[in-house]
C-alpha cells in the first residue's frame, strides 16, 4: 500500500494543506489535475525526493517519512524518461543491480530477463540518444523495476509518445501491473489513459483530492 | 612576433636557439610549464566541488560568496599578489610559512597563478554544472545511490570533458599570469623566473630581441599544448 497521512507541503507561494490519500496493494492509481496543481509534488513525495512540512509517508505500512528515496524500495520514472546520457542500455538496466550490490551473474540475469521482457533485447548496447521515445520509455521502465521494487510511481509516462508506441507502452504497463504484482501510482492528463488502466482515480484540485474507485475498461 | 625579429634584420635563428635553450630560459621555461600543469590540476580539484556547490544547493551567504569568487577575476593582478604577500605577513601566513616556506619561492608561483586561475574554472565548472539536468540525480537516488555514488557515477561522467575544458582554460591562464606572480613570488633566475617574469626582465635590461623570442616561445607551447588538449580530449562543446 501507499499512503499520505495529514500532508503538508509548501515551497515558496506554492502549498498544499491536509493531504490524505491511501493506494491499496495491487491497485493502479492514476493522479490527475491541472497543471501546476502538485500532482508530482505528491509522487515525488512518496519518492523520497520532496520533504513535507508535516504528515506521514507509509509504504507497505511502514512509515518512511524520513528515509532517504534509496531505502524506500520504489521503481521511479519521471516525465521524459531521464536516461542516464553516458551509458549503454544494458548500463542503465544494471545500474541499481550494481549500487545495490547484486552479483554480476545475477545483475547479467535480470538485465536480459527485462530485455527480453520489455522488448529492447537488441537495443542493449545503444546508447540514449539512439533511442526513440517509446523505446526510451520502455528502457526507463526497465531500470526502474530492475531491483524488483514493489511499488511502481510513473510521471506522465505516455504523454510524449506517438499513438501507437502510446497504446504498445500502455499494453506493457498494464501487463507489467499484473506480472509483478505492483502497485503502481501513474500521473496522467489523459482520460483514456485513466479508464484504460487504473483501478482508482484521484483528482487533484483546489489544493483537495478527491478519490474514486473505477473499474478499467 | 616573427615578423618583427625578421623585420628589425634580427633574426637569426641559431642566435635565437642558443638564446631559447640557455639554462636560465630552460629553467624558466620548466618552472612555467610544470607549475602551470600543476595549478590547473588544482583549480579543476577546488573548482569541480565548489563548482557543484553553488550550482546545486541554496544556502544563506551565497550571493556573497558568489561575488567573493569572482573578486580575482575582476581584480587588477597586481592586487591579487599584494593580498596574497599581505596574507603572508599575517599571523596565520607566518605559521603556514614556519612549516613551508612560500614566499618568493616555488610555492607561492603555484599559490599566484591558483588564485587567478581557479576562479575561472569555479565559474566554467558551475556552468558545466548548471547544465545537468538535476532529475539524472533524483533519478540515481531512487535507485538506491547515495548522493556521493550519484555525483561520482552519473554527475561527474558528465562533466568529465568539462573539466579537462576547464584544465586547459587554467592551465591558459596560469601560464600567462604575471602580475601576482612578479609581487608574491619575485622574478629570481633559477627560483621563481617564469616565462612572463623572463620577458620583463629582458625588457629591463633593454633585450628585446631577447624578450621578443621567449614571447614567441610562449605563443608557441601555449599552441601546441591547447591543440593537443582539444584535440585529443573532444573538449570543443564544452569551451562554447
Amino acid at each position: 500500500m501507499m499512503a499520505l497521512e495529514h500532508i503538508s507541503i509548501r515551497q515558496g507561494n506554492f502549498y498544499l494543506q491536509e493531504i490524505d490519500l491511501y493506494i491499496p496493494t495491487g491497485a493502479y492509481a492514476v493522479l490527475m489535475g491541472q497543471t501546476g496543481c502538485g500532482k508530482t509534488t505528491l509522487l515525488e513525495l512518496f519518492c523520497g525526493l520532496r520533504n513535507a512540512v508535516s504528515g506521514r509517508v507509509l509504504l507497505m505500512e511502514e512509515d518512511v517519512t524520513h528515509l532517504p528515496p534509496g531505502a524506500r524500495c520504489i521503481g521511479y520514472v519521471p516525465q521524459d524518461h531521464v536516461l542516464f546520457p553516458r551509458m549503454t542500455v544494458r548500463e542503465q538496466l544494471g545500474f541499481a543491480p550494481r549500487i545495490q550490490k547484486w552479483s554480476f551473474d545475477d545483475t547479467k540475469k535480470r538485465v536480459d530477463e527485462l530485455a527480453s521482457r520489455l522488448g529492447i533485447a537488441h537495443l542493449l548496447d545503444r546508447f540514449p540518444q539512439f533511442l526513440s521515445g517509446g523505446e526510451s520509455q520502455r528502457v526507463a521502465l526497465g531500470r526502474a523495476l530492475a531491483v524488483r521494487p514493489s511499488i511502481l510511481c510513473l510521471d506522465e509516462p505516455l504523454s510524449a509518445l506517438d499513438e501507437d508506441t502510446h497504446d504498445d507502452v500502455m499494453e506493457l504497463l498494464s501487463s507489467l501491473h499484473t506480472t509483478e504484482n505492483l502497485t503502481i501510482l501513474h500521473i496522467t492528463h489523459s482520460r483514456r489513459e485513466a479508464g484504460q488502466l487504473a483501478t482508482q482515480r484521484h483528482i487533484l484540485r483546489d489544493n483537495t483530492l478527491h478519490s474514486e474507485e473505477i473499474s478499467p475498461c | 612576433m616573427l615578423l618583427s625579429l625578421i623585420g628589425r634584420g634580427l633574426f637569426q635563428p641559431g642566435e635565437v636557439l642558443e638564446f631559447l635553450t640557455s639554462p636560465p630560459i630552460r629553467y624558466a621555461l620548466a618552472l612555467s610549464l610544470g607549475s602551470s600543469a600543476l595549478t590547473a590540476v588544482l583549480s579543476v580539484l577546488f573548482a569541480v566541488p565548489i563548482g557543484y556547490l553553488m550550482s546545486r544547493f541554496p544556502f544563506r551567504g551565497k550571493a556573497f560568496v558568489d561575488a567573493l569568487l569572482d573578486i580575482p577575476i575582476v581584480l587588477p593582478p597586481l592586487v591579487v599578489g599584494l593580498a596574497l604577500l599581505l596574507f603572508f605577513m599575517t599571523p596565520a601566513g607566518k605559521m603556514i610559512e614556519s612549516h613551508i616556506r612560500v614566499t618568493h619561492a616555488i610555492p607561492s608561483v603555484i599559490l599566484a597563478q591558483l588564485t587567478v586561475a581557479a576562479a575561472f574554472a569555479v565559474r566554467m565548472m558551475r556552468s558545466l554544472f548548471e547544465r545537468i539536468d538535476p532529475r539524472l540525480e533524483q533519478v540515481a537516488l531512487t535507485l538506491g545511490c547515495s548522493r556521493g555514488q550519484a555525483f561520482f557515477q552519473v554527475i561527474l561522467p558528465e562533466v568529465a570533458p568539462g573539466m579537462l575544458a576547464a584544465w586547459s582554460l587554467s592551465w591558459a591562464r596560469a601560464i600567462g599570469e604575471f602580475g601576482p606572480v612578479l609581487l608574491f613570488a619575485g622574478a629570481t633566475r633559477y627560483r621563481t623566473e617564469v616565462l612572463p617574469s623572463t620577458i620583463y626582465l629582458e625588457l629591463a635590461i633593454g633585450n628585446l630581441d631577447g624578450a621578443l623570442a621567449v614571447s614567441l616561445l610562449m605563443v608557441v607551447v601555449s599552441l601546441i599544448v591547447l591543440v593537443l588538449i582539444r584535440t585529443g580530449g573532444g573538449i570543443g562543446g564544452a569551451l562554447e
